[in-house]
């Protein structure tokens, strides 16, 4: 996907005008959040699961180059091939390589926020495969050419009316109104495609070091078909989600499916482990797991290794009051949200990011809702740090923190400049006590007064008494 | 018990009457006030703006101001925040000077956990009649626990408390972002506004002024000259 994150301001600003938007994102809000409250509640002791998740991740993460190679192994002795690739570019070449290979005409992909991450629909697209998105949420996506805005609910930004009409120019039947029935639509046109699929393509949520398995939840059963009926199995992922055994996945998964939609289990869990076996009845005949770096060694080892615990739920986002409101397609790439705040600028670079790391209030929401603990705001305040060491916010902020720093360390002069700071403020706010509008501020005052102070500072007025009393 | 008043940047230059609120509340429990006059921030808008080195430089500069005080308060969950979490499990990590900086954490208290907890007051000198509705702010709730204290003596002052849907969002303030990402924080504040004028109170009353600048400017500015914005310390204290 295009980095577009440089432009988060001017498309949040977009996306807060368009109403049809606005109203698709309030709906899902409440879902998201409430569904994962009741889950929580539900659960009883979620803080002792989450803590002992977050350590389940810390232990892969320290041993992920072990790890890594026990499921390389054990992925092998059961037939699979496992591809490493260092970087995007490479991951999709190893995948169009298989394609030419075998001879693939089409592939059926269920989810896969990797295959965004590398651009590999259009790298398979440009080498004459024809891709298939078969979730739900990328199916609509893909019939109206646009990017998933969530990582969980791709297409949330979207109404029923919305995709009712996509469906109507894509399958050529009469308008439906009832989600069930277009849900059933779906299913009909994408029942030939997995069936006449060469390659089918999934993520993975997880590989298990221990078995060599990998494994996709999903509620609609598509990664089933994906996984079993075309005669090639590719799995595209990155090498962070590696944990250590079957047991380790049993404590993720309790809060997985809890965390993204208040959901106890998914309807479908998909676990792989290598090929048809000659007594099995299903099952590809080659799977290749392609294993992606891009950029993730990177975090190893580092200050932002924390965020290499995530395992995709969305819940960040979910919590996140800019993200409610801006949706994700306004963040520019293809993690949006808090996590996306982070990701965006350690894969594809502080300076491409623009204004991410700034696009939070320090809340906290997303600290609170984590299933693994990641400190969300603690990272995206190292990346204001890198930001603000190497010079990358514009320089009248530049210049305001300087003074600002300047005067604060200077008591004396400090309490000059907010004396008069004071009363000039006061006789701007006039009779109301409101200002209108402020040079240098206008991001405040476009769309709310500032109210004028009241025009001596506590700090005179406290001397004042202290001297009355003496 | 010598009790430092850590006034905030944001009460002194622009609503001295909250500092004076806090002031009264204190001493009218019993405690000796001392207000450090060379106090100015605790470093915060530099911290979330990157500025690492002038955050850490403030904390010291507050650390050595407060040095000699039994306990300090704040009117404010925002900046008790920094100098009670921020100084301990970030910037001074590692540093020679954390076991002071804890010291500090663990004598610091944002003003209505300090007059619950501690001071366990049981009556304060405001009268409120009327209907108010309390906005969490985000640092005093999730990093501090801050949610039933202010309600708590709010009431003892008499005043009813209807509770607004989404009282735990954030207002949209979060210091220098109201400005860099002014149209998302101006949207969030609206949101805040909703929920607020839906519950027909007379008041809305919070404990972090830059909240309450944030919500009383959006609501002006939306034609809304009625609902008054207090701090919880204004209207404890009888100064609303």
């Amino acid at each position: 996907m295009q980095v577009q994150s440089m432009f988060f301001k001017q498309r949040a600003s977009e996306k807060l005008g368009d109403e049809l938007l606005q109203g698709n994102m309030r709906k899902a809000k409440g879902k998201f959040v409430d569904g994962r409250a009741k889950a929580v509640a539900e659960f009883g002791v979620w803080e002792e699961v989450r803590s002992h998740a977050a350590k389940v991740r810390d232990r892969a993460l320290a041993n992920l180059d072990a790890y890594l190679l026990e499921f390389e192994a054990n992925a092998t002795r059961r037939g699979a091939v496992v591809h490493w690739a260092e970087t995007a570019e490479e991951a999709c070449a190893i995948i169009v390589g298989i394609a030419r290979a075998n001879g693939v005409r089409k592939a059926a992909k269920s989810k896969s926020m990797v295959s965004e991450e590398v651009n590999l629909n259009e790298a398979l697209e440009a080498a004459g495969v024809e891709v298939i998105e078969t979730d739900l949420g990328e199916y609509i996506l893909q019939l109206a050419h646009e990017p998933p805005s969530h990582i969980v609910a791709p297409a949330v930004h979207k109404s029923k009316e919305q995709v009712a009409e996509l469906f109507v120019k894509a399958h050529g039947k009469p308008r439906l109104t009832e989600i069930p029935a277009m849900t059933r639509e779906a299913r009909e046109a994408l029942r030939g495609h997995f069936l006449g699929a060469d390659m089918g393509i999934s993520g993975s949520n997880f590989v298990i070091a221990e078995t060599g398995t990998t494994l996709t939840v999903t509620n609609e059963g598509n990664a089933d078909m994906v996984t079993t009926l075309p005669r090639i199995h590719v799995v595209i992922t990155g090498i962070e989600k590696v944990i250590g055994t079957l047991e380790d996945f049993a404590t993720l998964i309790r809060l997985l499916p809890r965390s993204a939609i208040g959901q106890t289990v998914t309807n479908y869990l998909t676990l792989t482990t290598g090929l048809k076996m000659p007594d099995e009845a299903d099952g590809p005949e080659q799977m290749h797991i392609v294993l992606v770096d891009a950029g993730r060694t990177k975090l190893v080892g580092g200050p932002m290794q924390e965020m290499l615990r995530c395992i995709r739920c969305g819940a960040c986002m979910n919590h996140c009051p800019v993200y409610q409101n801006v949706g994700g397609h306004a963040y520019g790439w293809v993690y949006p949200g808090p996590m996306g705040s982070i990701l965006t600028p350690v894969y594809v670079g502080l300076e491409n990011a623009g204004d991410l790391p700034n696009a939070a209030t320090f809340c906290h929401e997303c600290a609170v809702a984590c299933p693994v603990k990641i400190p969300l705001p603690e990272l995206m305040r190292k990346l204001r740090e890198q930001q603000f060491d190497r010079k990358l916010r514009p320089w009248p902020e530049r210049l305001a923190i300087a003074a600002w720093a300047f005067a604060v360390k200077r008591p004396a002069l400090y309490a000059f400049l907010s004396g008069i700071g004071a009363r000039v403020a006061k006789w701007m706010g006039g009779r109301e006590g409101l200002i209108h509008s402020l040079p240098g501020l206008d991001g405040w005052t476009k769309g709310r007064d500032m109210p004028a102070p009241a025009g001596r500072t506590f700090r005179e007025l406290y001397r004042q008494r202290s001297l009355e009393r003496r | 018990m010598k009790v430092g008043l850590f006034v905030t940047c944001l009460v002194d230059l622009s609503r001295p009457g909250i500092g004076f609120a806090a002031l009264k509340l204190l001493e009218g429990a019993g405690c000796e006030v001392v207000v450090p006059e060379t106090q100015t921030c605790c470093g915060q808008p530099g911290y979330n703006s990157g500025g690492r080195e002038i955050a850490k430089a403030l904390a010291r500069k507050v650390l050595a101001e407060f040095r000699d005080c039994d306990y300090v308060v704040a009117p404010s969950g925002s900046c008790s925040g920094q100098m009670k979490v921020a100084t301990v499990h970030d910037l001074f990590q590692g540093e020679p000077d954390l076991p002071e900086f804890e010291a500090l954490a663990a004598k610091w208290y944002e003003l209505s956990q300090f007059l619950v907890e501690v001071l366990k007051v049981d009556a304060v000198p405001g009268k409120f009649e009327g209907t108010v509705t309390y906005h969490d702010s985000c640092s005093g709730l999730r990093e501090l626990g801050v949610k039933m204290q202010p309600r708590y003596l709010l009431q003892m002052a008499g005043a009813k408390i209807a509770e607004m849907e989404g009282a735990e969002r954030c207002c949209g303030f979060g210091g220098t972002f109201s400005i860099k990402l002014g149209e998302i924080s101006t949207r969030m504040c609206e949101n805040k506004c909703e929920s607020i004028r839906a519950t027909g109170a007379g008041a809305i009353v919070g404990g972090d002024l830059g909240c309450l600048l944030n919500i009383e400017g959006r609501l002006r500015r939306t034609g809304d000259k009625e609902t008054k914005v207090l701090h919880f310390a204004q209207v404890i204290a009888g100064e609303g």
